[in-house]
């Protein structure tokens, strides 16, 4: 009886042990993906020879819808962009219009902005802590992070009675007044805060297996994190000391007193303590702002129909993310011409295969965490 | 969509129609634009890079330079050699539907050093092509790649000009001004058996403006 040949030596099947790359999904289903990211990975065994994010799964043409609609109406859309830190994208969208128009804010209101945004960027860097700790097997610092952010939520919604799309500033200000007892509730929630970041950091600062999941993981320089346009904690943790509440101060951040958090390494572990160390800051001008409040008015004088000059301006603000600015085109009527969301979390990601590039795939998930992505503000 | 004459040259400086409504309120006071040909950036531009600036404008301490689309290479990196700005913020584009050239494709420059923006614009006509920055910037790259996608301005020289928001295959460019807001047919590319080309919600379909 003649032998077939083996199955190893036929020229069409190919044999097990030559293939060296393959080509691997990753998401858009993915739960570590933070959302609907797909990743097309070139791996060699667990060694990601290459990656390629392939994005737009949540792409709704919010640039479009802001054409077609007037300024006051754009700002729930900016809601759905990051939904992570809603009040922060109504904010860098009204500063832009409020930039366009010229107009002056009354005091309280920026005050009370300054609140909401660093409440948004504690609550936003909450969800970032708790689902990279899951990414990585850490499940505890969720359940801490989202007993937080469940209290930061129940602020916002006293306030605007929206937990998540806030829709809490208008062009000129803000919609409502702080109800009576906030403020004493805030600082008692804000005296407190300290102490549960030390419980996170004792959780995850110091273990072992967090920094061997982190350390050395993903690691950019400050000078090409430029190249890239790279900004925010990510920017920051290569030791790049920029902010833009420091940089280009908007609202009465001139004012506070905080410090820029940096470290040197810019790998994944640095990103981390900088992420907490500006939430320890965050506090600090939580508690400088509820010093400073006072009564007074919450709008300033804005017209009644908002129509700009036929101008065009770029405004930006620190997001939790990074720089999240808008380019208002005006041509004069009530509607923007052309409204350009420059979202930080695209241009973040555009960096991701760089910094996956030779490292496992189960550091891609630490690294898909650190640079802190929303995929409704990369698609827009 | 807006309807609105289009502006003169690059700059979107035509005056504001003078319908101001409501006398119950004072209106903020406006800022005016004015030309800003003398600024010492636009000056170092047009001195390195010959031929290259069209007209200059300064909004809100924002200065704006409009510039060839052939020299923008060229002017990008001087602005990154020379002016040390080193960050590209964002590359956009507007679509001026009926003005000549019909896009502008807009640049935005950070300077750390001078803690200071610039703008810089080039007018291009439908279907020409644009030199692509991505060769300057790399953070260039995902921006132009968008604004091919949503305006089907198209980079020379760009190392992946591929859509990114929408699908290969996908008909039109979402932000062209007469892409239609309920949206169009996307179904024929990616399921050919179960769409033909030309399937999905005819033009007259009752049900088509649903779709956004």
């Amino acid at each position: 009886m003649s032998h077939e040949k083996p199955i190893l030596e036929h020229p069409e099947v190919p044999t097990l042990f030559d293939v060296q790359e393959m080509e691997l999904n990753f998401g858009p289903q993915h739960p570590s993906t933070h959302g609907v990211l797909r990743l097309v990975l070139k791996v060699d065994g667990e060694k990601i020879l290459e990656a390629r994010p392939e994005i737009g799964y949540l792409h709704r043409g919010t640039e479009k819808l802001f054409e077609t609609q007037t300024y006051p109406m754009g700002i729930p859309h900016t809601d759905r962009m990051d939904y992570t830190a809603a009040a922060t994208n109504n904010h860098a969208f009204c500063l832009t219009i409020e930039k366009l128009l010229n107009l002056e804010i009354p005091r309280r209101a920026q005050l009370i902005r300054v609140i909401l945004d660093e409440l948004q960027r504690l609550a936003s860097h909450l969800v970032w802590l708790g689902t990279s700790g899951i990414d990585l097997g850490a499940v505890t610092p969720f359940w801490y992070c989202f007993r937080e952010r469940e209290q930061i939520l129940d602020f916002f919604e006293e306030y605007c009675g929206a937990r998540l799309t806030l829709n809490c500033m208008r062009i000129g200000g803000l919609p409502f007044d702080l109800t009576p007892g906030w403020t004493e509730r805030l600082s008692e929630f804000v005296d407190d805060l300290p102490a549960r970041i030390d419980d996170y950091e004792q959780l995850l600062t110091e273990n072992r297996i967090w920094k061997r999941r982190t350390i050395g993981v993903g690691v950019i320089s400050g000078e090409e994190c430029i190249e890239r346009g790279l900004t925010g904690p990510v920017l920051r943790g290569s030791g790049v000391e920029w902010d833009l509440r420091r940089a280009q101060p908007y609202e009465c951040y001139e004012e506070l007193d905080f410090v820029i958090p940096t470290r040197k390494n810019g790998d994944t572990y640095d990103r981390y303590i900088v992420r907490v160390q500006e939430m320890r800051q965050s506090v600090r001008i939580l508690r400088q702002c509820l010093d400073r409040l006072e009564p007074g008015e919450i709008r300033g004088k804005v017209p009644r129909v908002i129509k700009p000059p036929a101008e065009e301006v770029y405004a930006s603000i620190e997001s939790p993310k990074g720089e999240l600015g808008f380019y208002c085109v005006s041509n004069g009527s009530n509607r923007p011409y052309r409204l350009h969301c420059r979202p930080p979390s695209f241009i973040n990601l555009q960096a991701l295969p760089r910094l996956a590039k030779g490292h496992l795939i189960s550091d891609l998930v630490a690294l898909i965490g650190t640079i802190d992505i929303v995929l409704g503000e990369v698609d827009r | 969509m807006a309807e609105t004459p289009p502006p003169a040259g690059g700059a979107p400086g035509a005056p504001a129609p003078a319908a101001e409504a409501p006398k119950k309120e004072a209106p903020p006071a406006r800022l005016e634009g004015k030309d800003a040909s003398a600024h010492p950036w636009v000056e170092s531009i047009r001195a390195a890079v010959p031929d290259s600036v069209v007209s200059a404008r300064e909004y809100a301490k924002q200065i704006c330079v409009v510039v060839a689309k052939e020299k923008i290479v060229e002017v990008a990196r001087h602005l990154k050699d020379r002016e040390d700005f080193r960050y590209c913020v964002d590359v956009t584009a507007v679509d001026w539907k009926r003005r000549e050239p019909r896009f502008d494709v807009v640049y935005h420059f950070y300077s750390f050093s001078k803690n200071d923006r610039i703008r810089v614009k080039c007018g291009v006509a439908d279907g020409q092509e644009v030199p692509s920055i991505a060769g300057v910037f790399l953070s260039a790259n995902w921006s132009e790649r968008e604004a091919y996608d949503m305006f089907g301005v198209r980079f020379a020289g760009h190392p992946d000009l591929r859509r990114i928001l929408t699908w290969e295959g996908f008909h039109g460019h979402p932000l062209r001004k007469d892409f239609p807001l309920e949206g169009v047919d996307t179904g024929a590319a990616i399921y050919p058996e179960e769409w033909p080309e030309g399937g999905g919600p005819a033009a007259n379909d009752p049900n088509r403006k649903v779709v956004s």
